[in-house]
């Protein structure tokens, strides 16, 4: 079907051994210890595609080429030295729209210089049929891409609401929207006219605009992931177009990393990939049903002497983070907090919810930029049985991944959630910033009420700053 | 390549794809997608078929611009990825 350019055996080799570099690049994240060479060969491997492609081609654009490198290259460069470790959610969301448009403005060329592509039929010099196709599916895909990584990088940048916003008949105007796209590029096989092909590229624009501003904050990690999924099948698409097996395998590891991730976010919510999609969840954050009844219910305050007392005395510490300390930037006290608790011969060690923050393993790159060392940092199912034996749960700034009505209470929008079983240590302290906000979900969480329970009420880091004071003398 | 060995090549690449990320640890799922995001900008390869070749003026400039968009990811994904794990030790440093 394809009649590509002819590509000599040594091309086609040197973009096999860019793919293999990639995959090698991804199974080096397998172990922090090997992480970093695997990081390194991704490296050579687009240094390889990179130089492969100028090299078959001609060169009187070489000055343009590696001018538009270099400021490009510039910018990433500066950006990723600066960038705060809890920025990280909005940063991988920006990066993810620059694919998503990158890959519609690589469409848009071949549409507009099929030559250069080499997928003109030579007979009737038209594009061929499933290039068409290919080409229809990366630009739409890519335009989703883009626009739903940008409303993604408002919403976690704080630029724009976490809540998610209804449009009235939405899952209508989706489905609709989203018949449009696959029939016009259906009708594009037959008909290759410009109207086609930008009304494609519009509605796609559109309709990643639309999926993405009705989902609330809680459930970023899994937007984050499916938008990382869509930014490596538009990859693919584009692959396909031009026969390039780089392309293909990095498209291919991509979808599927993102897919996994997606898969392994909706599991540790137990909501499924449709759901999350429809979107609007947590749009009762602070709602009737849990605001009201938190006033009224007794709890047990403390101070920050109290919980440094408790924690000196205890043997062992369990550390609970979750968004609110990243959003306090609480993590470098923390980490004073645990070296001193070591110091008094406290053991300590930290639990972290796969859906702890806004994106998969948030948690665990603020905790390591704390210099936290990763064998003290658990995942939800090694540690959980631990919370039995342990005398103090120290939870901050998370919420609904302790809350035991995730067990307990059938109605409760996170039922059926796996928790941190927080409950079973011999005691709790939970910092928070006031008693009002009841987490994400907007659910009220049991855990507040218990006896065993000292509710440590002030913003995460300054409150871990005041324990840092008490346990120093 | 015809489309037959394009597509076997892709179905391939997927099953790769789904064994190698679920070794991957969850700690370090952040620097996945960061250097995930760096290597999907291997779509660079198209921008720079549009930009070198003679043919059409606009799709040079669209090429153009999508070289510039595929560096910022490239460098600036594999950067901050370095960055990040940089950041994973194993023992205290005292």
């Amino acid at each position: 079907m394809h009649e590509l350019a002819p590509v000599s055996p040594f091309v086609a080799l040197a973009y096999l051994i860019a793919g293999v570099l990639f995959i090698l690049a991804l199974r080096g994240l397998s172990s922090p210890a090997t992480s970093r060479r695997g990081n390194r060969m991704g490296m050579v491997g687009m240094a390889i595609a990179v130089a492969t492609t100028l090299y078959t081609h001609d060169v009187a654009s070489l000055p343009e080429i590696v001018g538009a490198i270099i400021v490009g290259g510039g910018i990433g460069f500066v950006i990723a030295r600066r960038i705060e470790m809890t920025a990280m959610p909005q940063l991988v969301a920006a990066f993810h729209s620059l694919v998503g448009l990158a890959a519609v403005l690589v469409g848009a060329a071949a549409y507009l210089n099929p030559g250069a592509f080499g997928i003109l039929d030579p007979l009737t010099d038209e594009i061929h049929n499933a290039s068409r196709i290919e080409m229809g599916l990366g630009v739409a895909i890519g335009a989703i891409t883009f626009s739903g990584s940008v409303i993604a990088f408002l919403k976690l940048n704080g630029n724009m609401s976490g809540k998610p916003i209804m449009l009235p008949g939405r899952h209508l105007i989706n489905l609709g929207t989203l018949a449009a796209i696959l029939g016009l590029i259906a009708y594009f096989v037959t008909d290759q006219s410009p109207w086609v092909f930008w009304t494609v590229t519009a509605l796609s624009f559109v309709i990643g605009f639309l999926l993405i501003i009705p989902i609330g904050g809680a459930d970023m990690p899994v937007v984050v992931s499916m938008l990382n999924s869509y930014s490596g099948w538009a990859a693919a698409a584009m692959g396909f177009t031009l026969g390039n097996s780089a392309m293909i395998i990095t498209g291919a590891l991509v979808g599927s990393s993102g897919a996994i991730l997606s898969y392994i976010m909706c599991k540790a919510m137990n909501r499924s990939f449709i759901s999350v999609i429809a979107g609007g969840f947590g749009a009762e954050t602070g709602g009737a049903s849990g605001g009201a009844a938190a006033v009224d219910r007794p709890y047990k305050r403390g101070s920050a002497e109290d919980a440094a007392f408790l924690m000196k005395q205890a043997d062992s510490v369990i550390i609970v983070p979750g968004y609110g300390m990243a959003v306090s930037q609480a993590q470098h006290a923390l980490r004073e907090m645990g070296d001193l608790l070591k110091k008094e011969g406290v053991s300590v060690k930290y639990a972290i919810h796969p859906v702890a923050g806004r994106m998969p393993g948030h948690m665990n790159v603020l905790l390591a930029e704390a210099n936290v060392p990763y064998d003290e940092v658990f995942e939800l199912e090694d540690i959980n049985s631990e919370f039995g034996q342990a005398d103090v749960a120290f939870v901050i700034g998370a919420n609904d991944v302790t809350n035991p009505a995730a067990k307990t209470d059938k109605s409760s929008p996170i039922y059926g959630m796996p928790i941190l079983d927080v409950a079973n240590a011999k005691s709790v302290l939970f910092v928070k910033r006031s008693m009002g906000g009841a987490g994400y979900a907007g659910v009220d969480n049991e855990v507040f009420y218990m006896d065993n329970t000292m509710m440590l009420l002030a913003d995460a880091k300054k409150m871990v700053e005041e324990i840092v004071k008490g346990l120093a003398h | 390549m015809d489309f037959i060995s394009i597509l076997s090549v892709f179905v391939l690449a997927c099953f790769v794809g789904y064994y190698v990320v679920w070794s991957v640890t969850p700690a370090l799922h952040t620097p996945l997608m960061a250097v995930t995001n760096a290597i999907s900008s291997v779509i660079i390869v198209g921008a720079l078929v549009a930009s070198a070749e003679a043919g059409s003026i606009a799709a040079k400039v669209l090429g153009l611009l999508a070289v510039v968009l595929a560096s910022v990811n490239i460098f600036g994904g594999f950067a901050v990825t370095e960055r990040m794990l940089a950041m994973y030790k194993k023992k205290e440093r005292k």
